[in-house]
């Protein structure tokens, strides 16, 4: 499971370092020759106006994926930080925190990233930090349950009775005991941000034109579903591709932590 | 930092040390550590054997200023530990070094076990960065492992290579004093006389000096100079090794004599076969009148505790009264 | 109080090969010992000796987390236990053969009462009503020493001292009055007053209920006293076997007086002998 995961993550990034340089074409690049069928010239066909779709499906998705891999990365490291502060030093910081997280978390991730996104406009930036402020809580509470734990643990006590600073203890003794459910969370929430960003698009809400992404693409395909299938088979099919890669790769990390712990 | 250190004064001081832990959900303060005191000098070792609950592993870890104290002080090398700021703590805790009971958990999995000995002699800064590695093959010697095996993680160990290793990093930075909670009680009994006999000889050739908590009065013969029997957070015997053994005056003293499994099958047999006499030591309170002494403490104020020989000491609470 | 030969378990070339992933390793190597009804006999050596795995064998209990491959017989009464079908199996464990293990902590259930778990086990293996399994328990309680059993039957095991929970654990082990009684380490987690405590309960159950004991432990101490004859086990063999004065008396191998060199020991003036 692991390597398949790892298989399809490998050539998501290569689409999203590399994807201006494999696309066939200039996804921009308009032509007569609209809503074609899948030909020699356009492996996949084209769109209302004659675009490859194949290019587009390529660009698209290294745009989805960049603001996809950055964000959840902001995420991450937010909720690391935030997390471990909160579980290790405890008290009154940890309480203060922890609500205000509570009161981002309680909101449906959805509602919360299109509201954020109304009122500041959607541009590829803004959407960066929509999806790390809707993200951060989540992350921060599967970091703060197990160093809750750890900072309990005999080795810890050691450490702080040779004179080791809390800090110290803190990110060289707690944190790297806890990285196994963060990978674990951190690949869901890949999963699901793909997800989000795709519908948020959907919605117009997304990074706005002339880039290809998609969400879009899925949206402005519906009207043609019937005279050219692939065009909204295209971006379903990469939609799910992308998600699953996460999802994959989440599970077989479980497992393979799971092993490794024991 | 300057040390004054006085012949008269000695390496470790405790006087009237208590630790209340708070009351939780409908239950009263336990009072873990009630008013207990004791000097430790150079070179000395003092085994403090009480059963779990007795209130010694609080005890060793509120000297180490690990755990809040509620009353009493506790000075090493003539300092008020208690009164140090932060710096001023972290930077005695080279003076003072502890040594835990389970040897599973107290060494990072993580980390390589020349990381974890190179650690303390990072944080003090007691040798030039170059001299690090040096000094942690110097360490691994010191306590009879191999050097080639640092780059090994703890769960290459066995228990008692594991042990070593605690062992190792508390003497990383040459301390005065150590406290040993209970080092050997996980570990197999032959691999436990192994430890001991180690501890015994790193102390001869460091001039180290012990605080070693245990439940078995046979084990710290070996390695005690002098004995304190704790018993419901306060100390209810103390004396030197010879003396404490020779005439036990407590109660309880006797009874863990009593516990120590003779190795000979025709006694061990007997001993065990005769039903033992259920003496009830838990929830004994202090009684109105005259103790088993003949002295009338809450009338006179004074503390409950007597001489017996020269430096032996013995407490009249947790006096079981005589069946009838 | 030594059975006829053969008389309750007969163990012939028992080997234990465990599977971790794609690495095996032979734990038990081919140790044969006798078991008479009523008798006592010790397993004595360090950890990873294989004597904790010889006694799963015979409850055919596999380790945590890994897998076992047996080999040789396990004749108890007659049967092969390591051939039976596994429902056999499961009536044998706990009313024939009961273990007591090494941490009474982590042997209880958290969230039920003592007295409910040594009930289930009554009525698992003798059918009895919800009443009469009640009534045994408390009985039970009493027996090993447990004081105003009615009351603390119903406490939970967190309300125990770990010696009290390890009476608990014998409790549940003797209640259906097993032919043998198996005991890893019982007194390894304990400090050393309980420990006397414990042996001396031991002694006096296997005395009333005419049980046979197979009593393993590293410490040579805790099997003084305890059992007629003794089993040396190193690096899943067995080095030395006699009776316990024997075996005291005169140790033939060195590894044994290595080990008993190890015993701490005082003598009646509590000197260092």
């Amino acid at each position: 499971m692991m390597s398949i995961g790892l298989l399809m993550l490998a050539s998501l990034v290569v689409i999203t370092l590399f994807g201006t340089w494999i696309a066939p074409y200039n996804p921009s690049e308009t032509s007569a020759d609209s809503l074609a069928g899948p030909t020699a010239a356009h492996w996949l066909g084209t769109d209302s106006i004659g675009r490859d779709l194949l290019s587009r499906l390529i660009v698209g998705g290294r745009t989805t994926l960049l603001i996809t891999f950055v964000a959840v990365t902001l995420a991450v490291c937010c909720g690391l930080v935030l997390g471990l502060f909160c579980g290790y030093v405890g008290g009154l910081a940890d309480q203060v925190v922890m609500r205000v997280l509570d009161v981002v978390f309680a909101f449906p991730v959805f509602l919360l990233a299109i509201a954020v996104v109304a009122a500041l406009g959607p541009s590829v930036p803004n959407l960066i930090l929509t999806i790390a402020i809707v993200y951060t809580p989540r992350l921060a509470r599967v970091v703060r349950g197990p160093v809750l734990s750890v900072k309990r643990w005999d080795h810890v006590e050691a450490a702080r009775s040779v004179g080791v600073s809390e800090f110290n203890i803190a990110t060289r003794h707690v944190l790297p005991l806890i990285v196994s459910p963060v990978l674990v969370e951190t690949s869901l929430t890949l999963a699901q941000t793909i997800f989000t960003i795709t519908a948020l698009s959907f919605l117009g809400l997304g990074p706005p034109p002339p880039d290809p992404n998609w969400g879009a693409m899925l949206s402005e395909a519906r009207q043609f579903m019937e005279l050219a299938p692939l065009t909204v088979i295209g971006p379903a099919a990469a939609i799910v591709f992308a998600t699953l890669t996460f999802i994959v790769l989440a599970n077989g990390l479980r497992e393979r932590l799971d092993v490794a712990s024991r | 930092m300057t040390e004054i250190l006085q012949q008269a004064v000695p390496l470790l001081r405790v006087r009237d040390l208590s630790v209340t832990f708070p009351a939780r959900s409908g239950k009263a303060p336990v009072l873990a550590v009630d008013r207990v005191s004791f000097d430790i000098g150079r070179a000395q070792t003092l085994a403090l054997v009480g059963e779990s609950g007795s209130g010694k592993t609080t005890t060793g870890r509120a000297i180490l200023q690990l755990q809040a104290r509620s009353g009493g002080s506790v000075q090493l090398l003539g300092r008020e530990l208690g009164q140090l700021s932060r710096d001023g703590l972290r930077s005695m805790r080279r003076h003072m070094q502890f040594v835990l009971q389970n040897p599973y958990s107290s060494l990072h999995p993580r980390m390589t076990v020349a990381q974890t000995l190179a650690e303390p002699l990072r944080v003090h800064r007691c040798v030039p960065a170059e001299s690090v590695t040096a000094r942690v093959a110097e360490l691994m010697m010191l306590v009879g492992l191999d050097p080639a095996m640092v780059s090994r993680y703890p769960h290459e160990f066995s228990g008692g290579q594991r042990q070593r290793i605690v062992i190792a990093r508390a003497l990383a930075v040459t301390p005065d004093f150590v406290v040993c909670d209970e080092p050997v009680s996980a570990l197999d009994v032959s691999t436990q006389a192994q430890i001991v006999a180690l501890l015994k000889s790193l102390q001869t050739r460091l001039g180290l000096s012990y605080l070693f908590i245990a439940h078995d009065l046979a084990l710290v013969r070996q390695v005690a100079h002098r004995i304190a029997v704790m018993f419901g957070g306060q100390i209810v015997e103390m004396g030197g090794s010879d003396q404490v053994y020779g005439n036990p005056s407590h109660p309880y003293t006797r009874a863990l004599l009593d516990a120590v499994p003779v190795p000979d099958p025709v006694l061990q047999r007997q001993k065990l076969s005769e039903s033992a006499a259920d003496v009830q030591f838990h929830g004994l309170r202090p009684k109105a009148g005259p103790c088993v002494f003949g002295e009338d403490h809450a009338q006179s104020g004074t503390a409950c505790w007597h001489e017996v020989g020269a430096g032996h000491g013995v407490s009249c609470r947790f006096w079981p009264t005589p069946a009838a | 109080m030594m059975g006829a030969p053969g008389a309750l378990l007969q163990v012939r070339g028992l080997t234990a090969q465990f599977n971790r992933g794609d690495v095996a390793s032979q734990v038990v190597k081919g140790i044969s010992f006798d078991i008479g009804a009523g008798e006592s006999v010790g397993f004595v050596g360090e950890s990873g000796c294989g004597k904790s795995v010889t006694a799963r064998a015979l409850m055919r209990l596999a380790p945590e987390g890994s897998s076992v491959a047996w080999g040789g017989t396990v004749l108890f009464k007659g049967q092969d236990l390591l051939q039976v079908k596994e429902r056999v199996m499961q009536d044998i464990r706990g009313r024939r053969i009961a273990m007591v293990f090494q941490d009474p902590m982590s042997s209880l259930n958290p969230v039920l009462t003592v007295g409910a778990q040594i009930a289930d086990i009554v009525r698992r293996h003798t059918g009895a009503s919800a009443s009469q399994a009640r009534k045994r328990s408390v009985e039970l309680l009493d027996l090993v020493g447990i004081r105003d059993a009615a009351r603390r039957a119903d406490d939970y095991p967190h309300q125990f001292s770990g010696g009290m929970r390890q009476r608990v654990l014998i409790a549940i082990a003797v209640s259906c009055q097993p032919d043998l009684l198996i005991a890893d380490e019982p007194t390894t987690a304990l400090d050393v007053t309980v420990q006397a405590q414990i042996l001396r309960l031991l002694m006096r159950l296997r005395r009333e209920l005419g049980m046979a004991l197979m009593l393993i432990t590293h410490d040579f101490g805790v099997i003084a006293g305890m059992v007629d004859r003794v089993h040396v086990m190193l690096d899943g063999s067995i080095v030395e076997t006699g009776t316990v004065d024997a075996l005291f008396a005169n140790p033939q191998q060195a590894y044994t007086q290595a080990l008993l060199a190890a015993v701490p020991r005082l003598d009646a003036a509590g000197r260092l002998v």
